[in-house]
């Protein structure tokens, strides 16, 4: 969904249309009956799952937790480009809810946020609304289509995925693998950062080489990288395409994709045409646009301010923001959503309880690219809060792999294994 | 003999030495739970990589701080270790080995 001038303007006069009215909010019925102090978690990606399941934990079950997610199934966007490489099928990555129901009581509610009045305290669903004593966001990324002329939300679902978010498109951009011709051009335009998973595109170009490597060696692997340079683990990745696929990965930087035309998989840049067999277009991103309905995107209407003690909204008191959405010189990563949702979690639980949060949070991120069937590498920092600063700063000491190695490619998979563990299980 | 007062001082001490404690458990918590996507919640990793929780308070410190000076090679540890301080060590070392060996 492309995100416009004129759907915030619709957005902010819903919002301003519910805070008008007030009995609007309430003619509706509240979708779970509230028991005692109530958290509603919007979004049950690694942020959102995490929260609620360590609001459960860390409460001892004492505060009431409402996660609502629109999809049926947690499917992890880590590890899912060895989908396109062939080593694991998107089954693989798909988890379930239940144990966060069963196991920690967590309330799940199936469905999509319509609106959020910060005054009354509630959330709008199609069929009623929640009401909530602190609501955390954790909306993710959207896709801004408008800034890639050509391309929209059904077009990307249906012939130029971005799989970006895994999935549908990430099994569709799969079978469009296996039916190009040997001898084909897979096209992949990274955007201008900051976007979700800073290495995963290189990661991609790495995987999608690995099978056309072993199935159609005579194709090619085209990086349109709207970026000056590679973003992260840059000369691990040179390494991987020189040593790994020689001659298949061909690099370009500052190649902005700002159109597409949809019959002829013809991606355009500033400089020229690229024609492609498969087209791979991840747009440029912004916060989930569920932030939008608070209007919490304080940053270039973008992404949003918070406060690094409680990731407590800059722009509403009682609304917390963690994961890709927020604004901090932190990796846009799925351990670091789980690390914020943390932070967040324990300091919800002391503020609901009067009490201050931890004064000196430290928070570590690894995260590892599959550049092989088997091999990978990392990118690994530790963040302290910097009272000065009012923000997360990198620890000195943290880097990436020396090189790439099997050894690494099995913590990548034990990494997947505790990761999804701990957020659903 | 320890007077009234000396004692609602010491009373107090002990009020706050606990109130601490409380404090530096939270914190050395919240700082743990960032090492459960490789380790495992509290610690119990289930793939491959080490089960941390139960681990031995001297064994963790020593282990940490080689890996931080470099006497100890690793892939990845290195680099997590240099992002802690030595009494921030100290904390993590003091919560795994609380966690009961499963």
């Amino acid at each position: 969904m492309s995100f416009s001038r004129r759907d915030f303007l619709k957005a902010g006069v819903a919002g301003i249309a519910i805070g008008s009215f007030p009995g609007l909010a309430f003619a509706s019925s509240e979708l779970v009956k509230k028991k005692g102090q109530r958290v509603v978690v919007v979004g049950g990606g690694f942020g959102g799952a995490t929260a609620a399941k360590y609001l459960r934990k860390w409460s001892k079950n004492k505060i009431e937790v409402v996660l609502v997610e629109r999809n049926t199934s947690f499917i992890s966007c880590p590890m899912s480009n060895t989908v396109l490489g062939g080593t694991r099928k998107i089954e693989d990555l798909t988890m379930s809810y239940g144990t966060l129901q069963k196991k920690y009581g967590v309330k799940l509610i199936k469905g999509e946020v319509t609106a959020i009045d910060p005054d009354k305290k509630t959330v709008m669903l199609a069929d009623g609304h929640l009401s909530y004593d602190r609501l955390i966001v954790s909306p993710g990324v959207d896709f801004m289509f408008d800034k890639v002329e050509g391309l929209d939300a059904k077009v990307a679902s249906e012939s130029i995925p971005h799989a970006w978010k895994a999935g549908a498109q990430t099994v569709l951009l799969r079978k469009q693998l296996e039916q190009m011709a040997d001898g084909g051009v897979f096209a992949l335009a990274i955007p201008k950062g900051p976007y979700r998973c800073p290495p995963g595109p290189y990661e991609r170009a790495c995987q999608v080489a690995s099978y056309l490597k072993e199935h159609k060696p005579k194709s090619k692997v085209l990086v349109l990288d709207a970026n000056p340079d590679i973003v992260s683990k840059k000369g691990l990745f040179m390494a991987a395409w020189n040593e790994l696929y020689p001659g298949m990965v061909e690099y370009r930087p500052n190649s902005m994709v700002m159109g597409v035309d949809v019959a002829s998989k013809t991606a355009k840049t500033e400089f020229d045409d690229v024609k492609a067999d498969v087209l791979n277009v991840i747009p440029p991103m912004r916060s989930g646009v569920v932030a939008d309905m608070a209007g919490l995107a304080n940053i270039d209407a973008r992404w949003c301010g918070v406060d690094f003690l409680s990731y407590e909204s800059k722009v509403h008191k009682n609304i917390h923001v963690i994961g890709d959405a927020v604004s901090a010189a932190l990796p846009k990563s799925g351990h670091m959503a789980t690390s914020q949702a943390k932070i967040c979690a324990a300091a919800v639980i002391e503020m609901m309880s009067g009490k201050q949060p931890d004064q000196a949070p430290v928070i570590a991120n690894t995260c590892y690219s599959m550049v092989s069937g088997n091999e990978a590498m990392h990118v690994a920092n530790v963040y302290h809060f910097n009272a000065e600063k009012m923000a997360m700063v990198s620890a000195e000491g943290g880097g990436v792999s020396a090189k790439r190695s099997e050894l690494e490619g099995a913590f990548a998979g034990y990494w997947l294994k505790n990761i999804l563990n701990d957020v659903l299980l | 003999m320890i007077s009234f007062r000396m004692l609602l001082v010491f009373i107090g001490l002990g009020l706050c030495s606990v109130a601490q404690a409380a404090g530096v458990d939270k914190h050395a918590r919240n700082m743990a739970a960032s090492c459960s996507a490789c380790h495992g919640t509290d610690g119990y990793s289930e793939g491959g990589m080490p089960v941390i929780a139960g681990m031995d308070k001297k064994l963790f410190v020593i282990t940490m701080k080689d890996f931080k000076s470099g006497a100890r090679p690793a892939t990845v540890m290195h680099q997590h270790a240099k992002g802690y301080s030595d009494e921030q060590i100290e904390m993590l070392a003091k919560f795994f080995a609380a966690q009961k060996r499963k």
